[in-house]
């Protein structure tokens, strides 16, 4: 578990596709420890922000840096941050353990240790016993605490969540907005959550900010 | 298909039995029959225990092996590389790179055989090494088709949850992609596999002399030494070497399957300059691979040893290497002798499979069993078919091995199968709407399939056609076995002439080569086509 909180600013991100500015010189600033929502339409490039601070997407302008360290030439299995995908992304070809473990496999902890450190995050996320289940039963809800696991096993400086909890049933979605909220504080993990909705935002999240106040031509780019 | 059609509405038994006739019979005649014969020529004799005892053959069948492993691994390590440019990048050109990849595919195998001699330094012009180099240049389109069609619709972001979890792109290979195509690199390595395996024009064009896989000492023993028995025990003992690898290639493909949600097809124009480069680096390598060779086929044609040359295009009086002493060989005749074979051929290819096409896609599910018995000739080499039939007619009243129109029916049988697989899709996307059309209009089922489905097969016709064309030109293993001298084939006359010393006699050889790649081609963009237009709705 990380013994410190990191801090994140992304700053001026210009993103073209095809000559219109997705991202016009969007400026955002996440202090250690704290949960930002980022609310506006679909389709207003959301997505793409969170895509360009993990390294998915290279911005035509900008710069991203994670503790004050200006990361962004870094290549995204280098920076540290974590996201979790819409549709989760889990690997089709390995169990819900190995998913989990995955991180850990990349960085050269042996398998016993490995599956050991996985299965314990699995049971904080509510899957104890699940581990060696083919992820492609999964349900939705339970899909989505994998990937969740996945990303936290990791200890990403920096956690990105991509509308996490669209598509999930109303009883479902409020109880993993309330255990999604907890995990983060308890693991005081600085993370950017995307989402459309203004009442899952803020039950998650300390504070929310909306992408269109955080266009240079909009405002003054500080969101407080 | 057409489940909702009611039963009544469909063609009339008595018009898919009609249909299925001539084709169930030739394929009972040429195909089924000869193999039996094949069966019971050697399971009665001996022949298997003693032709497995001589160590030539199991140094052939060892040598057969091997090659075919060492030739799978390299095509699937060089494929791979343009497979994932095409699988994931938008670029100008990639369209007619693919074309060129598939292009070399089609190419007779004595074609690219010829290509590899031409371009390869003559150290290793004719060695194991040149055979597995013609092998990957000729089967790098089965992984960049077989793979790329999975790459291309793996999602993206699978790499990218990978990356933000540590994985760098090669770690990212090893663990998320690879493991994802797996069921693709299977098909390919087993489809490369049994193409090395079989592999006949390639051996006997670039092999060092003395070089034999186990389609080559079939054809040696069958038609060098009269040995039958040897020769059938061989083909035999290939069928069920192949036999078990697709059994297992099947059983580990269900093994293997993970269900995973396909993307649509995502390629992207590479964005940053370093993509940029790599995409033309890779590009204009792949498209060096191909052209170059083909290149080298038509520049050696005008080559000799003193300079520039036309002689390979113009001395064509039967290879006269003195004043009155001759090779043998006619390139002029082996041109009419190729064309008029290859008429036939294509003439009984597309009955064939022109009529089994229709009955298969009229009679429904009846119409599997006809469809899979018109597959079987793929699985069977060109030599064992060749075999087959010569020991099969050999007899009266069946005594038919000195009768023209033998050649054209083994060539026949080698493309009917792709003749059907041209064809059936194409009359499948005929849209049943419109059969129930014309029964609302009044036409009786069998009167609406006339008026429907008959007018719009013209189209698949020709472009099975051409592509039958292109298979009996080429075709090399089958026609071997069966030709007799004085109606040397194209492919046989390259052959031969490539195989002997001399300028002139080389130079020929390589005019013939580029005259057939360049026919070859056309008759292929014909058949590209014809199945292109019709399979839009």
């Amino acid at each position: 578990m990380s013994t410190r909180a990191h801090s994140m600013h992304a700053d001026d991100v210009v993103v073209r596709f095809a000559d219109t500015n997705v991202l016009d010189r969007v400026t955002l600033r996440i202090d250690a420890g704290v949960i930002v929502a980022l609310v506006g339409p679909s389709g207003s490039g959301k997505s793409t922000l969170l895509r360009v601070i993990a390294g998915i997407i290279a911005a035509d302008g900008g710069r991203i840096a994670i503790d004050d360290v200006d990361v962004t030439e870094l290549p995204t299995h280098r920076r540290g941050v974590g996201m979790v995908f819409q549709d989760n992304q889990l690997f089709p070809h390995r169990s819900v353990v190995d998913n989990a473990a995955f991180a850990l496999q990349m960085r050269g902890i042996p398998k016993r240790e490995r599956r050991t450190i996985a299965a314990e995050w699995l049971e904080r996320v509510g899957l104890a016993g699940f581990g060696d289940r083919r992820v492609q039963g999964l349900s939705g809800g339970e899909a989505k605490r994998v990937a969740l696991a996945r990303t936290l096993a990791a200890e990403p400086k920096v956690v990105l969540l991509d509308e996490p909890l669209t598509g999930l049933d109303r009883d479902l979605h409020d109880r993993l907005a309330g255990d999604l909220a907890q995990l983060l504080r308890d693991t005081s993990t600085t993370a950017l959550l995307v989402t459309h909705d203004h009442n899952e935002a803020a039950v998650i999240a300390d504070r929310t900010v909306a992408l269109a106040d955080l266009q240079a031509t909009r405002s003054s780019g500080e969101a407080r | 298909m057409d489940r909702a059609g009611a039963r009544v509405n469909r063609p009339p038994a008595w018009l898919v039995a009609a249909l299925a006739a001539v084709p169930t019979t030739a394929l009972a005649l040429f195909y089924l029959w000869p193999l039996g014969t094949l069966f019971t020529e050697t399971l009665g004799a001996d022949a298997v225990a003693d032709t497995l005892r001589r160590a030539t053959t199991r140094e052939v069948l060892w040598f057969t092996f091997w090659q075919a492993v060492a030739s799978t691994g390299a095509t699937l390590v060089v494929g791979l590389i343009p497979a994932w440019l095409v699988a994931r990048y938008e670029f100008r050109g990639r369209g007619s790179l693919l074309g060129a990849v598939t292009a070399v595919f089609v190419l007779p195998t004595v074609v690219v055989g010829g290509a590899v001699l031409a371009v390869l330094p003559a150290s290793i012009e004719r060695s194991t090494c040149a055979i597995i180099v013609a092998h990957v240049l000729f089967n790098i389109a089965v992984v960049v088709r077989l793979v790329g069609a999975l790459w291309e619709r793996l999602p993206t972001d699978l790499s990218a949850a990978a990356a933000t979890l540590g994985a760098g792109p090669l770690d990212t290979m090893r663990h998320v992609t690879l493991p994802l195509l797996r069921p693709a690199l299977l098909a390919t390595a087993s489809a490369v596999f049994v193409l090395t395996f079989t592999s006949f024009g390639v051996i006997r064009v670039v092999g060092a002399p003395g070089t034999r896989t186990i389609e080559v000492e079939v054809w040696r023993r069958a038609t060098q030494l009269g040995d039958i028995p040897g020769a059938s025990a061989l083909t035999i003992v290939q069928l069920l070497v192949l036999g078990l690898v697709l059994a297992a290639t099947g059983l580990l493909q269900r093994r293997w399957t993970t269900s995973l949600d396909l993307a649509p097809t995502h390629r992207r124009r590479p964005r940053t300059r370093r993509e940029r480069s790599l995409v033309t680096a890779i590009g204009l390598t792949t498209a060096a691979v191909v052209i170059v060779p083909i290149a080298a086929m038509v520049i050696a044609s005008f080559s000799s040893p003193t300079g520039w040359t036309t002689a390979g295009w113009t001395d064509l009086d039967g290879g006269e290497i003195r004043p009155g002493l001759r090779v043998g060989i006619d390139p002029v005749a082996a041109v009419t002798a190729s064309l008029r074979f290859a008429a036939w051929a294509t003439l009984f290819a597309v009955l064939i499979g022109g009529l089994a096409s229709l009955a298969i896609t009229a009679a429904q599910r009846a119409g599997r069993l006809l469809d899979i018995g018109l597959t079987l000739p793929i699985a069977t080499s060109a030599v064992t078919i060749g075999l087959g039939l010569l020991i099969t007619f050999d007899t009266p009243p069946v005594d038919w091995r000195a009768e023209w129109w033998l050649v054209p029916v083994g060539q026949a049988l080698v493309a009917v199968p792709f003749v059907v697989r041209a064809i059936v899709p194409s009359l499948r996307a005929i849209d049943p709407q419109l059969r129930a059309a014309a029964s609302t209009l009044g036409a009786a089922p069998s009167r609406a399939w006339r008026e429907v489905v008959l007018p719009m097969a013209w189209r698949p016709l020709l472009a099975a056609a051409g592509l039958a064309g292109a298979i009996s030109l080429g075709e090399f293993g089958a026609t071997s076995m069966l030709s007799r001298s004085g109606n040397e084939t194209l492919p046989i006359a390259i052959e031969r002439l490539l195989g002997r010393t001399g300028a002139t006699l080389q130079a020929q050889g390589y005019a013939l080569a580029s005259i057939l790649a360049l026919v070859t081609g056309l008759l292929m963009i014909i058949a590209e086509r014809g199945t292109g237009r019709t399979g839009e709705r």
